[in-house]
């Protein structure tokens, strides 16, 4: 050990002596720094990536469902078979006064969504989703506005962007003009930060623009956002409006948020194949660190040894062991979440959303500690399988 | 009142090794030790002397016979059992001395203190024990600082600490010059004289014998020789008598 490394050692704790225990595993810890260096750097790897993963796993779940979440609704009314937002179809049509006769109703909305053509003013086309909401009643869609205001949209041929689309879209600010299924819209709105999952850009207008864009009939809407009255049972209600929606289902609002996630993330495998990543990271660390704690364990053996030989239990000698997988899961824990950030930070405007939530956090730092406790398995079974006797032949 | 023996083992026998390469190392052992005293166990290589003090020591078990250490039996005692019976009663002064090289002087003592659960100041009780053995001026070193003499006197105080009945020493002078080992010999004397305690001491080395006050012999896994001396430093006269 390095005299270095013995005087970074901390003596006491507030005042009163460390226990031995923690004495011992820090010391351990710190007497070979370069295992110690290889240990964080599989856990720093490990944490890193599981917290890439699941950030962007998380941002992907924010992107699905984004639309919904800015919608409040207690049920929708959605075309048969939707699987998600994204994908959209028309319903039959007259849904909205069937619905408001239905006792519990307290409001519906209608929602008007569908791919178009958008053809960019210097030339050239790309698909984007049209989102169309009644802009005079329904003052949540677009959200994150940074130019115009959603009244704005009421104007003829006007549409919103998100400016993260703009070259994607070919404009290049407020007030630009292009083409939608031949045409002609201008730029009113432009929001920031409203990007879809499936990288399509939304393009938001009102009721009656979208349905002359997509050719649907007046009465006919792709998404009925239903409101009940308090205290109505929102199950009755449902029941209630498919008896008069046959053609229709109608789902809770976490229903459908759950359906779009499920679709996108696992009917898709994108969800698997985050998860398959993050599982990836986690065998990484766990292999890492317990290859380097194996290694700790059995340089010291001779130690552990002299431990069982003056007396000490097994429980205490896999304290010593388990302290040592904390203390090592705490270090890179720290800097994998500091590294983690400086990621997201750097990414915060690609294309790419990783979310940081203080619950992912915490869920990071006990899987951090339980993949040291788990590594930590294989050189408590060699430490406690010691022959104390070896202290004689040595 | 006659004196009990601390420590009493009572025909011991031990195979090492299985099938064909089984071995008989120990032959029916018994001895005692008794408080207050400091008894030699002499033998060449390989006639069961270290297989004897991991047993004295439970360490090791005896494949038969009895071990007894103050009032406790350690027959029939799985591993936890037998650690718990060391950290009661016996105190290790190792050959290569097995200090823990990540913790100082000070902090080896008070590792024995806090594994054998003995109560109170921690860091006094292993300053007055280094002091014992004088090297209250080192207890802050690591042991990589120290002598080979310093290192011994620390594994003598860190045998000591929580005061345990019987304190084994495996060739305590072999890794050291002549002066450091009459030096450990002279300490392990005066500890000896701790009427709570006895002290085994296994060794080659005839420089002892001037502070033993039993000398007993081990060829091929028996006890062939026992010699008490009535004043200390006679032993050696009467061992070779």
């Amino acid at each position: 050990m390095t005299a270095a490394a013995r005087g970074a050692a901390p003596a006491t704790m507030g005042g009163k002596p460390l226990p031995m225990v923690t004495k011992l595993a820090y010391r351990n810890l710190f007497h070979d720094r370069l295992s110690l260096i290889v240990t964080l750097v599989g856990i720093v790897f490990s944490v890193v990536l599981v917290a890439v993963q699941f950030g962007i796993y998380l941002g992907s779940e924010n992107r699905i469902a984004a639309m919904l979440d800015h919608t409040e609704a207690d049920l929708w009314v959605v075309p048969y078979g939707t699987k998600s937002f994204d994908d959209p179809a028309l319903l039959p049509g007259r849904e909205k006064h069937a619905i408001l006769s239905t006792p519990g109703v307290a409001s519906v909305e209608e929602l008007v969504v569908g791919f178009v053509a958008w053809r960019k003013p210097s030339g050239g086309a790309t698909a984007a989703l049209l989102v169309g909401s009644d802009t005079r009643t329904n003052t949540s869609l677009p959200w994150d506005i940074i130019e115009g205001s959603v009244s704005d949209l009421s104007a003829p041929n006007a549409v919103g962007v998100d400016s993260t689309y703009f070259k994607e879209l070919g404009i290049e600010k407020r007030g630009d003009r292009a083409e939608i299924n031949n045409i002609q819209v201008t730029v009113h709105v432009v929001t920031k930060g409203i990007r879809s999952f499936t990288t399509l850009p939304y393009i938001f207008t009102t009721l009656g623009m979208a349905r002359q864009l997509l050719d649907a009939a007046p009465d006919q809407s792709s998404y009925a956002v239903v409101r009940v009255t308090p205290g109505s049972n929102i199950e009755d209600v449902r029941k209630s409006l498919h008896a008069r929606l046959p053609d229709a289902e109608i789902v809770s609002h976490q229903e459908f948020r759950k359906r779009s996630l499920d679709y996108w993330l696992f009917e898709t495998g994108a969800g698997a194949a985050l998860i398959a990543g993050a599982a990836l990271g986690v065998i990484v660390g766990v292999v890492i660190v317990a290859q380097t704690l194996y290694s700790s364990t059995k340089e010291h053996i001779n130690e552990f040894a002299t431990l069982r030989a003056l007396g000490a239990s097994a429980g205490f000698i896999r304290k010593v062991i388990l302290t040592q997988a904390i203390l090592s899961a705490l270090m890179g824990y720290v800097m994998g979440i500091v590294l983690s950030l400086i990621v997201i930070y750097l990414s915060r405007d690609s294309t790419l959303l990783i979310v940081m939530t203080p619950n992912l956090a915490l869920l990071l730092l006990a899987l951090t500690v339980g993949m040291c406790v788990f590594a930590a398995v294989s050189a408590i079974f060699k430490v406690t399988r010691i022959d104390p006797a070896v202290v004689f032949s040595r | 009142m006659a004196l009990q023996p601390i420590l009493e083992a009572t025909n011991i026998v031990k195979y090492l090794g299985v099938g064909a390469a089984e071995v008989k190392a120990l032959k029916g052992v018994s001895l005692e030790l008794m408080p207050g005293e400091l008894t030699l166990l002499m033998g060449p290589s390989g006639s069961g002397k270290t297989t004897l003090l991991s047993i004295l020591g439970c360490i090791l078990t005896p494949s038969e016979g009895k071990l007894r250490i103050g009032d406790m039996s350690a027959t029939g005692l799985n591993s936890e059992g037998l650690a718990d019976l060391r950290r009661r009663h016996v105190g290790f002064v190792f050959q290569s001395y097995n200090l823990v090289p990540t913790l100082t002087a000070q902090e080896n003592v008070m590792l024995a203190l806090e594994l054998r659960g003995v109560p109170g100041d921690h860091v006094g009780q292993a300053a007055f024990a280094l002091k014992q053995v004088g090297l209250s001026h080192r207890a802050h070193a690591f042991p990589s600082k120290l002598s080979g003499g310093e290192k011994q006197r620390v594994a003598i105080a860190r045998s000591l600490a929580g005061s345990p009945s019987v304190i084994l020493a495996d060739e305590p002078t072999a890794a050291l010059d002549s002066e450091n080992g009459k030096g450990v010999m002279a300490l392990l004397s005066e500890v000896a004289k701790d009427k709570g305690r006895g002290i085994l001491v296994v060794t080659h080395d005839h420089r002892t014998l001037s502070y033993a006050d039993r000398l007993i012999r081990i060829e091929d896994g028996k006890i062939v020789g026992r010699a008490r001396r009535r004043n200390r430093g006679n032993a050696e006269a009467e061992a070779h008598a």
